[in-house]
């Protein structure tokens, strides 16, 4: 069993517009109506560089930096967890059609931006953080294996960790195999013991077998949770909104699952 | 770090297929690099390929996940006997208790770069055989490596491009020390794309040479492809004796730059000296290390920079980068059991196609093989965002 202490959360979807406004619709005590994700570039960029951010660095980012915010922690002293199934999956459809025909002609930014952790280096740039970071897939749970990555982190490395989760759709035709539903970013900050600042301890195990996966009661949010791989998410940030003790629990592929016990403190 | 044992290694790359290969064509200086002859691509470059790849299939059962880079997985998986050492480990711990981590950037996006030339003219739509998930997605790799050897504990895909299967041994290490898996297999697999090959000549980075890792006149990389995997498990009094050991593991950020590393190699000291750290090792106790070694100019004098900073020039060291091109996501895993075989075999590579070394240099790098008593290596690795990991392995103290 591995504790963490949940010190910030960060959050930006589909009418999901950062943690504190998004509370009551994850405890079910507001309406979740339909709207884009309001996607932004983060002022942690210098501006050359928010111009050309793509969706993941605006999520990352977004997300990374509420999360921080309500934690009072310093960027630069957190390790990261980045985890995605995809990546800058616009770039990687434009890389493909520039690569299908004549002249290939990829510009170096579209190159460096399209590896898996894009969002991670501008993240630490932005951040000043040398820290130990990491940027993780694994294709439906990705989320799954960011959050068991970051408590294993938390208890053995005795590390505070910002795990920070993110999905967007791919254009077509890309979009046809590999369906996602928005744009969708969480964060969470982690921390080894319990300081006047945590919001709930969480207390995890990786147990073999099929999950009953907690779903979503909101017909809306259970979509969204089905439809992209980081909102696997929103069954725990519904049970941190709640401010009960809650049990979750979350599937690793068809073979094992995440059971989190939620407490607040 | 508790010390974990490294029951099992295998390689597949240019150089031929299974570790002894590879030590061969080290021994031999017959370096994999050949002139870029890879699907259509039209750059003046050098490329290291694993030739039978365009003829080799996948298993049947898993033909969902055929690829270039699942291809490459599976040819590695078959050398060393190392099926039969996971079979059993997998009878000793069960399959829910051994973890998959595995590094790769890029998977198998060349089988999208294909299907992207054959989208259908009206609709625009992928060839109807196209898998998205059991090829291009990064988790392709861990996905086919599980199903392949029917492991079913935690398994993820670490992407940090170049320092991606140096890093597993950190989750690795992490996930054993939680209680979540009893063993690992760990290793990284990347194969030849046009993506990194025209991505990376947009950059500058490719030479037109056989690249030359910290030669003053050093222009660049040359990509190359490979696999390497090996079986972790927990030190116990029947397997750890004179057994090669995961003895230390530092990983840093530099966030200085996307594509280029801090010019001091203030991400790359902090790797090794939080790996030494880790290891409760000092500089002096290493006797040999692999250097990420790229052959750019940016690359090799940042990392000569912070080797000189942390060993000062008592170290040997070297690329091998001119023997395997750069492995990109598989660059760690290939390099970690090169230091591996060095301390197996009382063997120091020196460094091919490297004909002047640049005189900036402060380091012991060595262009010619030696031989040498060698206890405890540091392999480095590190990545695009500034990713960094280094890794002390070798035998205990």
């Amino acid at each position: 069993m591995m504790r963490c202490f949940i010190e910030g959360i960060g959050l930006l979807g589909p009418a999901l517009d950062g943690w504190q406004a998004s509370r009551a619709v994850l405890t079910g005590d507001a309406a979740y109506l339909s709207a884009p994700t309001n996607l932004r570039a983060s002022d942690m960029l210098p501006a050359a560089e928010r111009r050309r951010a793509g969706v993941p660095i605006k999520l990352a980012l977004a997300v990374g930096q509420e999360a921080f915010v309500q934690s009072g922690r310093d960027t630069s002293a957190a390790a990261t967890v980045f985890t995605s199934s995809g990546g800058d999956n616009d770039n990687v459809h434009a890389i493909n059609g520039i690569l299908a025909t004549a002249p290939r002609e990829v510009s170096p930014t579209r190159f460096h931006n399209s590896v898996h952790n894009a969002a991670a280096g501008y993240w630490c740039i932005a951040a000043g953080s040398h820290e130990p970071s990491t940027s993780l897939c694994a294709y439906d749970a990705s989320f799954a294996a960011g959050l068991l990555e970051s408590a294993t982190q938390v208890t053995v490395d005795d590390a505070v960790v910002a795990l920070i989760a993110y999905d967007h759709p791919y254009p077509e035709p890309l979009h046809s195999v590999r369906p996602i539903g928005a744009a969708f970013g969480m964060a969470l900050i982690l921390a080894p013991r319990q300081t006047g600042k945590s919001l709930a301890a969480i207390e995890m195990e990786f147990v073999p077998g099929k999950a009953d996966e907690t779903p979503m009661l909101e017909p809306g949010l259970e979509a969204l949770r089905r439809g992209v791989p980081a909102a696997r998410s929103l069954p725990l940030l519904a049970a941190l909104a709640s401010g009960k003790a809650t049990q979750v629990s979350i599937a690793c592929f068809d073979h094992n699952h995440l059971n989190i016990r939620v407490t607040p403190c | 770090m508790q010390p974990l044992v490294i029951s099992h290694i295998t390689l597949a790359n240019s150089l031929g297929l299974g570790s002894a290969a590879t030590l061969d064509a080290l021994r031999s200086r017959r370096s994999g690099l050949i002139p870029c002859a890879f699907e259509d691509v039209d750059l003046e470059a050098y490329i290291a390929k694993v030739e039978m790849l365009d003829s080799y299939r996948v298993r049947d059962d898993l033909s969902a996940y055929d690829c270039r880079n699942n291809r490459l997985a599976q040819l590695c998986l078959e050398q060393d006997g190392f099926v039969d050492a996971v079979e059993a480990a997998r009878k000793k711990y069960g399959a829910a208790r051994i973890g998959v981590f595995l590094g790769t950037s890029t998977s198998g996006i060349l089988q999208t770069e294909l299907a992207y030339r054959h989208l259908d003219p009206q609709t625009g739509a992928l060839p109807a055989d196209f898998r998205y998930a059991e090829t291009q997605n990064s988790y392709s790799l861990a996905g086919f490596v599980t199903h392949y050897l029917g492991l079913t504990g935690p398994s993820f895909v670490v992407s940090s491009a170049c320092s991606s299967s140096a890093k597993v041994f950190a989750n690795a290490m992490r996930m054993m020390a939680a209680g979540v898996c009893d063993a690992a297999v760990v290793g990284g697999v990347d194969s030849l794309c046009l993506s990194t090959l025209y991505g990376f000549n947009s950059l500058g980075l490719v030479s037109r040479f056989p690249c030359r890792p910290y030669d003053a006149d050093r222009d660049g990389i040359s990509v190359g492809e490979g696999a390497g995997f090996v079986l972790i498990e927990r030190a116990t009094p029947d397997n750890s004796s004179g057994a090669m050991m995961l003895l230390g593991v530092g990983e840093s950020s530099d966030a200085y730059h996307m594509s280029t590393p801090h010019p001091e190699g203030l991400g790359a000291k902090l790797a090794m000296q939080r790996a030494l750290d880790s290891a409760g090792l000092k500089a002096g106790d290493i006797d040999y290390i692999n250097l990420h070694g790229t052959a750019t100019k940016s690359n090799d004098a940042s990392e000569g920079k912070a080797v000189a900073d942390v060993f000062g020039a008592s170290v040997p060291c070297s690329s091998t980068k001119g023997w395997t091109g750069h492995m990109l996501g598989a660059a760690g895993i290939t390099e970690a059991i090169i230091a591996m075989l060095a301390v197996e075999h009382g063997f120091i590579p020196g460094s091919m196609h490297t004909q002047r070394l640049d005189p900036a240099m402060e380091i012991d790098y060595r262009i010619e093989n030696s031989e040498a008593k060698i206890k405890r290596v540091l392999s480095n690795s590190f990545g695009f965002g500034g990713s960094n990991c280094s890794l002390v392995l070798g035998r205990e103290a």
